[in-house]
């Protein structure tokens, strides 16, 4: 019985730091075959040129831009809008039916899949609103779909704020806005900058949604009325049309790049917060 | 001053309520677009039918269902033990060195975009497939790999989280009554957070249906009923994704009604969340 006992944990334990081992495996293989093809291709004149023969040669300008330009709307958007949103659903909010239907909407929202929000940005800011293939239609799409994400860490954010800051602030005679805008926001800025940092990563590498949205052009963008190229719709031409696989591995670099570092800054910010959270509850 | 604030308020409840409102035209403008084709089609047809060709005016997305069932199902087959795994590590084995360093990789994991799975999937997996299996390589299986991978960092998370909602005094009665900790895991832990842990999985499954760009780049997205686990298949989202560039008339709409039924699909999921119990301990 003892003796049984033994070999099954040791069975457990094998397979739980097996688990473990694949997913670390998972995530280098991924990072180390596009890195160390498509590094060798990432040059000066790759990132400053514009696309020659649909992007079999040439760099990937325009794309930099253009996910700049989309990625600026949507986070312009999305970000006021949803911390203004977490603010009423933290600290105004009673709970009746319609805070517990703005909870169902904003959850649902965060499941809906990506290519549904293509389509919806299709007829209603492309065709409804007349748009068009846009950075604005592109921008506004991406906006919708990371709304949830930026409300939820708001949340978060203001919860974690202390209630004796409130009180405090209430007690001066601060009224309830003036509480919420001088003290409150300010103590969950670092949260709330973490998810709208994690909303732009989420953003940079969206593809679905934009991909009846933002028109894919091979052009810089004068205003955001015209139709402009992203960096991840790019990498899906190459590929999906063949055109080039070098160009691909190169473009994918640029792309885990960006996202390793707006990674490393959510997860610094992540980290700052922690810190100065153990510092005031030491205090 | 309190007009001000009453104003403010205003203000930031019609911000609450754009989540609301967007739903709203969100179902609206997709419905809209994708019902009349059931004025000039029949909805039984369009569902149960074996073959798409929208030349000739055939618009059955049955074998495109089953496509995404396929392919969602390898997903949780080959993701949920190696996540439900991680999650247990990390809640009850991981000493804190191992956890710094997990819990960023899973992150990142979790914010790498889905193009760039395809395309990993497509130059990595797809050519394994097609060096040591019947096939182009393009397949179920391709797509079942790809998927476990990206659901991995969904599913752990939310495990972790049901597993360390359990309350410590469940853990402590088990060891306290002579168990072992694998044997206060395996019949105590795990069962009482088995509702958060379903809840992941539910979670996973919604994430699995509804990727579209790392399924396109490799399930191979033909139209047909595939037959065996090798073989090419379309998911409803490569559908709508791989023809809606150039669709017009009635074709668009049948790619319209395609993302309503993939719309259903997600909510029906979404429901199946609410409807478990939310926190070990809540059955009690």
């Amino acid at each position: 019985m003892r003796r049984a006992l033994k070999i099954e944990e040791t069975i457990v334990k094998i397979f739980l730091w097996a688990s473990v081992i694949l997913v670390f495996a998972c995530l280098f293989a991924i990072l180390f075959d596009i890195l160390k093809q498509g590094l060798p291709y990432v040059t000066w004149e790759f990132l400053t040129a514009y696309p020659e023969d649909m992007g079999r040669e040439g760099g990937i300008f325009p794309a930099i831009v253009g996910t700049i330009y989309v990625v600026a709307v949507s986070i312009i958007v999305a970000a006021p809008i949803g911390i203004l949103s977490a603010t009423y659903l933290t600290e105004y909010s009673r709970d009746n039916a319609v805070v517990r239907a703005i909870r169902f909407a904003t959850d649902t929202l965060a499941g809906v899949p990506s290519i549904i929000f293509g389509l919806f940005g299709l007829a209603f800011f492309v065709i409804f609103c007349g748009l068009g293939w846009s950075v604005l239609s592109g921008g506004l799409t991406l906006a919708i779909m990371v709304l949830p994400t930026i409300v939820r860490t708001t949340e978060e954010a203001i919860k974690s704020v202390p209630r004796a800051y409130r009180e405090g602030s209430m007690a001066l005679g601060a009224t309830k806005w003036q509480t919420v805008y001088k003290v409150v926001l300010p103590s969950a800025m670092p949260g709330i900058v973490t998810g709208i940092v994690l909303s732009i990563g989420r953003s940079v590498g969206e593809t679905a949604a934009v991909l009846f949205t933002v028109g894919g052009s091979l052009f810089i963008p004068h205003s955001i009325f015209e139709p402009a190229n992203m960096l991840s719709l790019h990498l899906y031409k190459l590929v999906s049309e063949g055109i080039s696989f070098e160009m691909g591995y190169a473009t994918a670099s640029v792309l885990i790049i960006m996202i390793l570092i707006i990674n490393i800054t959510a997860n610094y910010l992540m980290r700052r917060l922690t810190a100065k959270r153990l510092g005031s509850g030491n205090a | 001053m309190r007009r001000h604030e009453w104003l403010i308020e205003k203000v930031l409840f019609i911000s609450a309520a754009m989540a609301i409102l967007v739903i709203a035209l969100i179902t609206v403008f997709v419905v809209a677009e994708g019902m009349p084709l059931f004025q000039n089609y029949s909805l039984w047809k369009f569902l149960s039918g074996l073959e798409w060709d929208p030349n000739g005016y055939v618009f059955g997305i049955f074998p495109m269902i089953i496509g995404s069932f396929y392919v969602t199902l390898g997903a949780l087959i080959l993701g949920v033990p190696v996540a439900v795994a991680c999650a247990v590590f990390l809640a009850e084995y991981a000493p804190a060195w191992m956890t710094r360093i997990l819990r960023p990789a899973i992150e990142l994991l979790a914010g790498i975009p889905s193009v760039i799975f395809g395309f990993w999937g497509l130059v990595v997996v797809v050519d394994l497939i097609r060096d040591h299996a019947p096939g182009r390589g393009l397949s179920i299986v391709a797509a079942s790999i790809v998927l476990a991978v990206m659901i991995l960092p969904t599913v752990i998370n939310i495990s972790e989280d049901a597993i360390r909602a359990v309350p410590r005094s469940f853990k402590e009665g088990s060891l306290a009554l002579g168990a072992t900790h694998w044997q206060t895991i395996r019949s105590v832990i795990l069962p009482a957070a088995r509702s958060g842990i379903l809840a992941a999985i539910v979670l996973g499954m919604g994430r699995a249906i509804g990727e579209t760009m790392a399924v396109i780049m490799v399930a191979g997205n033909s139209p047909k009923l595939a037959l065996s686990i090798w073989e090419p298949v379309r998911t409803l989202t490569a559908n709508v994704a791989l023809e809606m560039g150039y669709a017009a008339g009635d074709h668009y709409r049948a790619l319209f009604a395609t993302g309503i039924v993939l719309f259903i699909i997600i909510m029906l999921l979404n429901s199946l969340i609410g409807i478990l119990p939310k926190k070990a301990g809540d059955e009690r």
